[in-house]
């Protein structure tokens, strides 16, 4: 009879995926080439430079916008991060019961729910906040970043946290530490790399944003997305390739620390 | 070491504990009562799932009983959570802290205590010696062998001197030889500290190598208590019996019985001697047990206590086995030791007599 079944034996197989790689990658390489393009077109090439790199460096708008992601992400991965950890504990570290199915859900609920409608829904509740409160600053945006990113951070930690042998935690017991010592001395570091890699992942979800951005920022309040989306509006120009580069290359160098990380000895 | 070999360390007290609720409800354990002697190597022995494990987790404090009273020197622990008690366990996985070294887990326990750091210091020293693991202290735990990994789950429990040490089939993950070597570790250890150990397996080689005294569990009760000894050749019941050692039962018939012995006819019509189980008084049909080792084989004849047909002769080197076939239709095993140059005569096909000396027989209760 034939060999073991091997899917990379049948037939255009290697055209199928080859095509994928394609469509995958072939946009952005042209918008990475085009980055380093001389001429002013996005599409026609006018020699190597790095003139869009240096003038995206110095335009102001670009460096705000990029702070004020960086500030935004910082605080709502944090923020997430924390909410996360607890919200895995709580699931894991305790016996199965009715509604915990339910519980699951309602944490991971951002994954769910089209972000356009947390979006609007947010727009409108946030307003009504404005009105009473008179703050506009940015702790609404931080407010829904932090709440999208949960789920993001939660999955990592949760999942170290399954595969942690529950023994440990009963021989510490058993050695008199008390529930926080525990916590501190063995729960804590053993989960470490999941917590370290949600927060990662939290930080890359919370840059990427754009649509609950859109909806949520006020006036002066773009992000590095938000303002690009801004400038392609009006134009395009090779910077919005440079920048577009940088921040590839910021989102590739997270993931993969966070692949290094969660993958650590387990 | 101070010997009060007549003071309790732990008293089980009509002890249950119950899974579930309603119609899925499952008594691992049905009021089981035990006392365990302060200094005593004392060994929890039964299949899986007879309770063993979870009369240690109780002890233990990881699960708390549904009914009755779990004394720690007359002061009952079952309600207090298991950090709160000076008993310490090892485990099956030994569940060793890997983001530790093995210095760092044997002082654990004495960290926790708040002791200061010198005494710790001069502890886990202490302990590193007793389980000779002093050139390993600084390794990480994932870095030392199995038998190793075992050492220093055996130093981490011992160190706070607890009152009780319990052991959860501590040896089931080591191989043969190491299993062997372990089991004289233990007796050793537990020799040198004082400490009285509670011990789970369901080898039951390793609980007659190793224990004081023995309980023999099944579906959730204790079905005997006794030493090695007392186990083996006065099983109390079928299946402390049959779990422990190879087994000859046979039906007979109580003629009389008077303080603990018994005399029973066999079905060839022979009378024997037989002891009972303490506080037992049988009347009427019941089973006695015969170790095949405790039985004699000679030639056919009216003075022998049974008679039957070899059926297979098994060299085994140290011994014989001898498998019959009574006359009553049932088998019957003789274990015979060899020595050199023994011709007996005893051939496959051939009638040989049996017979059972006067304190080679035991009645058992069921």
């Amino acid at each position: 009879m034939a060999k073991n079944f091997s899917i990379k034996h049948q037939t255009g197989f290697t055209a199928i995926a080859a095509t994928c790689f394609i469509v995958l990658y072939l946009p952005i390489i042209v918008l990475v080439a085009y980055a380093f393009n001389a001429a002013n077109s996005t599409s026609e090439w006018g020699g190597f430079s790095m003139r869009w790199f240096q003038s995206a460096w110095q335009n102001v708008q670009v460096i705000d916008a990029t702070l004020r992601s960086f500030q935004i992400g910082a605080v709502a991965a944090m923020l997430s991060t924390i909410f996360a950890t607890m919200a895995a504990l709580a699931t894991t570290r305790t016996a199965s019961y009715p509604g915990l199915t339910f519980k699951y859900a309602a944490i991971n609920q951002p994954l769910m729910v089209p972000e356009i409608v947390t979006g609007v829904a947010l727009l409108i509740f946030f307003s009504r906040i404005k009105i009473f409160t008179g703050y506009s600053g940015l702790g609404y945006l931080i407010a829904a970043h932090t709440a999208f990113c949960i789920p993001f951070a939660y999955l990592p930690i949760r999942a170290r946290l399954e595969n942690m042998d529950l023994t440990l935690e009963r021989a510490a017991a058993d050695l008199y530490a008390t529930p926080w010592k525990t916590f501190r001395r063995i729960t804590l570091p053993l989960l470490w790399p999941g917590i370290l890699a949600g927060l990662m992942l939290a930080f890359v979800i919370s840059l990427d944003d754009v649509v609950i951005t859109e909806f949520v920022k006020s006036g002066g309040q773009d992000t590095l997305p938000t303002y690009m989306l801004g400038q392609i509006r009006r134009g395009i120009t090779p910077e919005i390739n440079a920048i577009s580069t940088a921040f590839l290359l910021l989102s590739v160098a997270i993931v993969t620390l966070f692949f290094f990380v969660s993958r650590k000895r387990d | 070491m101070p010997e009060k070999p007549d003071r309790n360390a732990i008293e089980v007290v009509n002890v249950s504990k119950i899974f579930g609720s309603g119609e899925g409800q499952v008594a691992a354990l049905d009021t089981v009562s035990v006392s365990i002697r302060e200094n005593e190597f004392f060994t929890l022995l039964g299949p899986s799932g007879c309770g063993k494990t979870t009369l240690l987790r109780l002890i233990a404090g990881f699960d708390f009983p549904t009914a009755g009273e779990i004394l720690l020197y007359g002061q009952d622990i079952a309600p207090l959570p298991p950090f709160k008690r000076p008993v310490n366990t090892v485990f099956q996985s030994y569940a060793l802290f890997p983001h530790m070294t093995v210095a760092d887990n044997i002082g654990f326990g004495l960290e926790m205590l708040g002791k200061p750091k010198t005494e710790i210091k001069a502890r886990v020293a202490e302990m590193l010696k007793l389980v000779k693991m002093e050139a390993l202290a600084g390794r990480r735990t994932s870095q030392i062998s199995g038998g190793q990994q075992q050492r220093v789950a055996l130093a981490r429990a011992l160190a706070p001197q607890p009152k009780v040490l319990l052991l959860d089939e501590p040896l089931s993950a080591l191989d043969y030889k190491l299993r062997k070597e372990m089991q004289i570790e233990l007796k050793r250890l537990q020799h040198e500290t004082g400490i009285t150990f509670i011990f789970v397996t369901h080898d039951q080689e390793e609980a007659l190598t190793m224990s004081d005294r023995i309980a023999v569990m099944s579906s959730g009760k204790i079905l005997q208590v006794g030493s090695p000894r007392d186990i083996y050749d006065r099983p109390a019941e079928r299946f402390v019996a049959d779990f422990i050692g190879e087994s000859n039962f046979l039906k007979a018939d109580v003629v009389g019985a008077t303080g603990g012995r018994a005399t029973v006819k066999l079905s060839s019509g022979t009378e024997i001697p037989a002891s009972l189980p303490e506080g037992f008084s049988p009347s009427g049909k019941v089973t006695i047990v015969v170790r095949p080792e405790h039985a004699q084989l000679g030639a056919a004849s009216p003075s022998a206590s049974l008679s039957g047909t070899v059926e297979n002769i098994v060299y085994l080197g140290t011994d014989t086995h001898f498998h019959l076939r009574l006359a009553g239709g049932e088998p019957f095993i003789v274990r015979r030791q060899n020595s050199r140059g023994a011709g007996d005569g005893i051939v496959q096909g051939g009638q040989v007599g049996i017979m059972i000396g006067n304190d080679a027989a035991q009645v058992l209760k069921d």
